[in-house]
């Protein structure tokens, strides 16, 4: 009976097909029972089936998008933890706080080109100062939290392996023979770029001030980078993990946390003679949330990055705080340094011109494999 | 039987007389050559997985599986198979029937078209939503007035896996049917059938093999996209990443052991996958022989 055969097979195809439906039913109702039922209605949201705009109601659960870069993600995971605590406390609201996190030129363009971010934490003004011209976010966003809108700071260090038998201490030793450096690309990673700043901040100022000088040393830096990863992430992974490198120009936070995942016995921090003042900053996306009635939910929850706990749980994550008396706290663990700023470049702009863009300095000191 | 046409060796097929086969030992050698070798590329890599998984401990293993935006992944993961599969399943016969049963003009374009999503690299596919949907995109301005979002959220993921999944199970029928050609449907009409009937009686049995295997192949690139998925997706957590963003993400955390714990998942669905096909074969194979013996 060829036909019965048929009949069979089909049977056969539509119940795995309604198993696998089932699955995803049956997982779906689980954790949404784990959370609130909030999520359920987002999610119906996005599915583009419904069209109405999130409601205004006063104190409903609120649901917020957190669009970050890379090495945050433990940061906002306990922030957000504590955040939500805090806001219940206060005002009675549920909040949800949804988190994204790649390189921060990508999330940048992400958000340009669409997702609905309510706040943006990136690692440098330049990637939020390019939300402003499509009108997602105002001009003036760096007046409007305390400290340039940047409520942690942080700088570069070298992260290098146990006992450092290259005997890496200072940016100088970084293109000696045989070493290899790990850094990822300026083009398209935040932290790189202020490793690359730094390097040229300290060349200047070997040099009294030389150009020309600054240049030569960095491009013999890069010379000695074997992988140019394309997020802060990944290169640490390409160093810890992969064994690649002598020397990792890491984010002081990302060094710290290194360490602190895969042991102090594997590698040791090294502060150079100079390094620079990283200040990632924070905004508001001002039309997602005036769009989603999320603002005051949004600016409460940048704010409170500037509060005492806020502040101790950026230093907990290994982010300088900025408020001084938590930063005497943790003194031992954030070494005092010399530091130079983005100012001294003329501000991210200028630098970003001068260095990164397409025909800048550094596609003329870079060629791959040489 | 017109099951034989497909490329399913029965029984008989493989006891040949002695004087037209292969000696012993040529065919060992290809035996153990194909056992070595997917020994190495294929089972060792997936064995390593499990290994790394379970490698801090069977409570690490269950947290990372057990973990809502693990769960939030597969869940995604599979609504997002659930509707690529039958869409391009459907699609495929479509197009299959239309290329190899009818002469038309621009036959060779569609064909080329079908094509195409295997010609361009996944970002790209990712890329093109972008441009369409995105805010910046074509339908950008329209689509925001009108409060709908496509990237960044479940349509978009849906579109791109759709595009990337697209020739599966076309390229797997088209020369199934262009061989088959369409004599059997014309006699079945000329006897009188009408067109569900040869369809569901005739060409359908015909072509289940191919179709089966298309399914397959496309379901398992649905479920293991990563570049145009991860274009598409805006990385939010418990809310657009499938298992194989999920995946990356636990890497990049440094929970090396719960990266693989949820890439043995993904494993372990395509090993479901093929069971179920290995099912489906075991019973068709067993009734077919049935009624040869009748």
């Amino acid at each position: 009976m060829k036909r019965l055969a048929i009949v069979r097979s089909l049977v056969l195809i539509l119940t795995f097909t309604l198993v696998l439906a089932a699955c995803g039913a049956n997982s779906n109702s689980n954790s949404n029972s784990n959370k609130n039922g909030n999520k359920e209605a987002a999610a119906t949201n996005n599915a583009g089936t419904a069209s109405e705009a999130p409601t205004d109601k006063p104190k409903p659960p609120v649901e917020l998008l957190n669009v970050s870069y890379d090495p945050t993600r433990e940061l906002y995971e306990n922030y957000n933890k504590a955040f939500a605590k805090y806001w219940k406390d206060t005002t009675g609201q549920e909040v949800t706080i949804k988190q994204s996190h790649a390189g921060s030129g990508a999330q940048a363009r992400a958000v340009i080109d669409g997702l609905k971010a309510d706040v943006v934490t990136l690692a440098l003004g330049y990637d939020i100062d390019a939300l402003v011209e499509p009108g997602l976010i105002n001009a003036d966003w760096q007046t409007k939290f305390e400290h340039n809108s940047a409520p942690y700071t942080s700088t570069i260090v070298f992260l290098v392996r146990k006992g450092n038998p290259k005997g890496i201490n200072d940016w100088s030793d970084l293109v000696k023979d045989g070493v290899e450096v790990i850094t990822p690309n300026p083009k398209t990673s935040g932290g790189a770029r202020w490793n690359y700043l730094a390097a040229w901040g300290y060349a200047l100022k070997q040099n009294n001030n030389d150009e020309a000088k600054a240049q030569e040393f960095v491009k013999e830096l890069y010379k000695h980078v074997p992988v140019l990863d394309s997020g802060a992430r990944g290169a640490t992974t390409t160093f810890v993990e992969k064994g690649i490198g002598d020397v990792l120009l890491a984010w002081e936070n990302e060094a710290y946390l290194s360490v602190k995942e895969l042991g102090p016995d594997k590698f040791d921090i090294v502060y150079p003679s100079l390094s620079i003042l990283a200040e990632p900053p924070v905004a508001v996306v001002d039309k997602v949330a005036d769009d989603r009635g999320t603002r005051e939910v949004a600016e409460g929850y940048l704010k409170y990055l500037y509060s005492d706990e806020g502040q101790e749980i950026a230093a907990q994550n290994y982010y300088r705080p900025i408020n001084e008396t938590i930063a005497a706290k943790y003194k031992d663990q954030f070494k005092d340094l010399e530091l130079i700023t983005i100012d001294d470049f003329g501000g991210w702009k200028t630098a970003q011109e001068k260095h990164f863009n397409d025909g800048g300095i550094f596609d003329k000191i870079y060629t791959p494999g040489s | 039987m017109a099951g034989a046409v497909t490329a399913h060796l029965s029984q008989e097929a493989s006891k040949r007389p002695k004087h037209i086969t292969e000696s012993a030992g040529v065919k060992w050698l290809l035996i153990s050559i194909a056992l070595v070798f997917l020994g190495l590329a294929v089972v060792m890599p997936l064995v390593s997985v499990f290994i790394e998984a379970f490698k801090k401990g069977f409570d690490v293993y269950r947290a990372a599986i057990t973990d809502p935006d693990a769960l939030s992944a597969l869940r995604l993961t599979l609504f997002v198979a659930l509707i690529a599969v039958p869409l391009n399943a459907v699609f495929g016969i479509a197009a299959a029937w239309a290329i190899s049963k009818f002469r038309f003009k621009g036959k060779n374009l569609l064909i080329t078209l079908i094509d195409l999503p295997f010609a361009v690299s996944p970002v790209i596919s990712g890329m093109i939503y972008i441009l369409l949907f995105g805010a910046q995109g074509f339908f950008g301005p329209w689509l925001d007035k009108h409060d709908i979002q496509i990237v960044f959220a479940l349509p978009g993921i849906v579109l791109a896996t759709v595009f990337v999944t697209v020739p599966f199970v076309a390229r797997e029928l088209i020369p199934l049917m262009q061989a088959q050609g369409v004599q059997e449907e014309e006699a079945a009409a000329s006897l009188g059938a009408k067109g569900w009937q040869i369809f569901w009686r005739i060409t359908l049995p015909n072509i289940k093999w191919g179709l089966l295997y298309g399914i397959i192949l496309s379901n398992a690139r649905a479920m293991g996209e990563f570049g145009a998925v991860s274009v598409v997706s805006g990385h939010i957590r418990g809310e657009t990443n499938t298992l194989p963003l999920h995946i990356e993400i636990l890497y990049n955390e440094y929970q090396f052991s719960a990266s693989f714990a949820v890439a043995s998942l993904l494993v372990m669905l395509a090993v479901l996958t093929l069971i179920v096909k290995a099912l489906f074969e075991w019973k068709t194979n067993q009734r077919s022989s049935h009624e040869i013996l009748d």
